[in-house]
């Protein structure tokens, strides 16, 4: 059994402008597969269908073709049994920034049937691993830094102990310090736990530290997927960067039209 | 049942109730206003010297603030999630819409419940209140069955948030100032134009403003300043029917759309902060 099987998705955005119809393939029949334990990076520009990828293995968007498996649960039919597996961390960490990261973090326990006792210590643990402060877990998460308040939105991913974590550029935006620590929590994670991961990020160097396998996803096509020195050698390169241009053709700092 | 349910419902009061307590300058701001709001209606009465009117007036203001203060608990919960940009948290958690919605709604009753009663307590510093002789019993049973109304037309009106990240909340108001409009709140429906009087009749406030006037005795020619001759809640039942088939019709409604809603903002990526 797969953590994620991906065959033939698509999906387009519509919108009518002054009665005209346009339309935006965000995702054209891409397909792969990750095994139970792997961690797999989709590397892409913006606008690539990178995000839109990770909102439909995350129930919250509807494909217009193509079939995805969740741990053996097909989408959207056993979507209720799917949300109970995964934890997922976007590039933006949506909070209540009024309450803090301890309320925030309750409440999304109990909304995934964890008792507050049960989710405060995990809560508390994964921050300290995480390098956070714990004195500061009472304060608002709008006094907080980027780089803070991401690792709660890391924390409320991993409360459920989930076998498949979702994250879409987790590091974007985050001083090298709290990098790192993100790094190496996710290596220890994959490590200690067996969690599966499915990384987006325009980070090369982060991509091959972390991920067993790669996909190159341009104009929301998977244009080649392997181990970082298979592609390496596919595209006849040196460097990741340097494959991933020659086989895309772009670079992963263009902007695209986004979906 | 716990943690599929209970908890989950739990933590949406959990949520709001800390969310009020973080913006609780926000909550006396806008409670000051609904006091001073009711009391420059309740004054009116006072001016014209006739204690109907201004019982009339009273009963109208606290019963509006308190079934609108619960529509737009619910409605706005969504507009709150989107602008917050944890609406796509919120939906990707392995619970129903029921339970969410319940939640959401259970602390909506309470918050209004206590802020009406504040907005009351704020009132009697306005007007010289006899309630004696009304059924002041009968009024919260009417409340409480038409609550149930309320939360199905909250539902409904939750949706356009989903639907429309920009303009959605607004159109929440739109839909509350209808209701405030037609379902004479200050004033007798029949002073309603003919082609709006109709409308009246398909507004939970319409039959929980007649059902509460009847329990205060408000129209009752034994009433005076000195004291209200209440009818008994039998007396009501008629309304309080009407009130209750409305909310079993209207609940089961609002989640059918929210869910129609919910799933038309998955196809067409509306989950999404900016839409």
């Amino acid at each position: 059994m797969w953590a994620i099987e991906v065959k033939n998705l698509s999906k387009v955005f519509r919108k009518t402008t002054f009665g005209r119809r346009q339309e935006e393939w965000a995702l054209k029949g891409v397909s792969f597969q990750v095994g139970v334990g792997e961690t797999y990076a989709l590397l892409g520009p913006n606008g690539s269908g990178k995000s839109t990828l990770i909102r439909i293995l995350s129930t919250l968007l509807l494909p217009d073709a193509g079939r995805v498996h969740i741990l053996g649960h097909p989408l959207p039919q056993e979507e209720r049994k799917v949300r109970e597996k995964i934890g997922r961390v976007s590039v933006d960490a949506a909070f209540y920034k009024k309450l803090s990261p301890q309320e925030n973090l309750l409440f999304a326990a109990q909304l995934y049937g964890l008792s507050p006792r049960e989710a405060e210590a995990r809560a508390m643990a994964i921050l300290e691993r995480l390098g956070l402060e714990t004195r500061r877990f009472g304060d608002p998460l709008e006094e907080m830094s980027r780089g803070m308040q991401q690792k709660v939105a890391i924390a409320r991913a991993l409360l459920i102990r989930p076998p498949l974590l979702l994250l879409d550029e987790p590091t974007t935006g985050l001083d090298p310090k709290s990098r790192r620590d993100v790094q190496a929590f996710l290596e220890e994670l994959r490590r200690e736990e067996g969690t599966t991961i499915l990384l987006t990020t325009h980070d090369m160097v982060e991509a091959e530290r972390l991920a067993h396998r790669l996909g190159f996803l341009a104009r929301g096509q998977l244009v080649a997927e392997g181990t970082a020195e298979e592609l390496k050698r596919l595209a006849g390169a040196l460097d990741l960067e340097e494959a991933f241009i020659r086989l895309t053709g772009e670079g992963l700092q263009e902007e695209a039209h986004a979906p | 049942m716990l943690r599929r349910f209970l908890l989950p419902m739990w933590a949406f009061v959990f949520r709001d109730f800390h969310l009020t307590r973080r913006y609780f300058s926000w909550v006396l701001v806008f409670t000051f206003y609904a006091i001073v709001n009711a009391a420059t209606i309740a004054l009116i009465g006072v001016a014209q010297g006739d204690f109907r009117l201004t019982l009339t007036l009273v009963l109208g203001a606290l019963l509006w603030s308190y079934l609108s203060a619960m529509y737009q608990e619910i409605a706005n919960s969504i507009a709150y999630e989107r602008w917050e940009g944890t609406l796509e948290y919120t939906f990707m958690a392995p619970v129903s819409r029921l339970v969410h919605l319940l939640g959401v709604s259970l602390f909506a009753t309470f918050y209004s419940v206590v802020r009406t009663a504040v907005i009351l307590l704020g009132l009697a510093l306005f007007v010289d209140l006899n309630l004696q002789g009304a059924n002041l019993l009968g009024v919260l049973v009417v409340l409480l069955v038409g609550s149930l109304a309320f939360m199905g037309l909250g539902l409904m009106a939750a949706i356009l948030p989903v639907m429309s990240p920009e303009n959605g909340a607004q159109a929440t108001n739109i839909l509350q100032g209808i209701l405030l409009l037609v379902s004479g709140i200050y004033y007798p429906v029949s002073v309603l134009p003919a082609w709006v009087q109709p409308l009246a009749y398909l507004s939970p406030a319409t039959y929980a403003l007649e059902a509460s006037r009847k329990l205060m005795g408000i129209q009752h020619p034994a009433s005076s300043p000195e004291g209200l001759v209440g009818a008994p809640l039998s007396a009501v039942v008629p309304e309080l029917l009407v009130l209750l088939l409305m909310g079993l019709a209207f609940i089961p409604l609002g989640l059918l759309v929210f869910s129609l809603a919910e799933r038309w903002a998955k196809r067409t990526g509306k989950l999404k902060r900016t839409g």
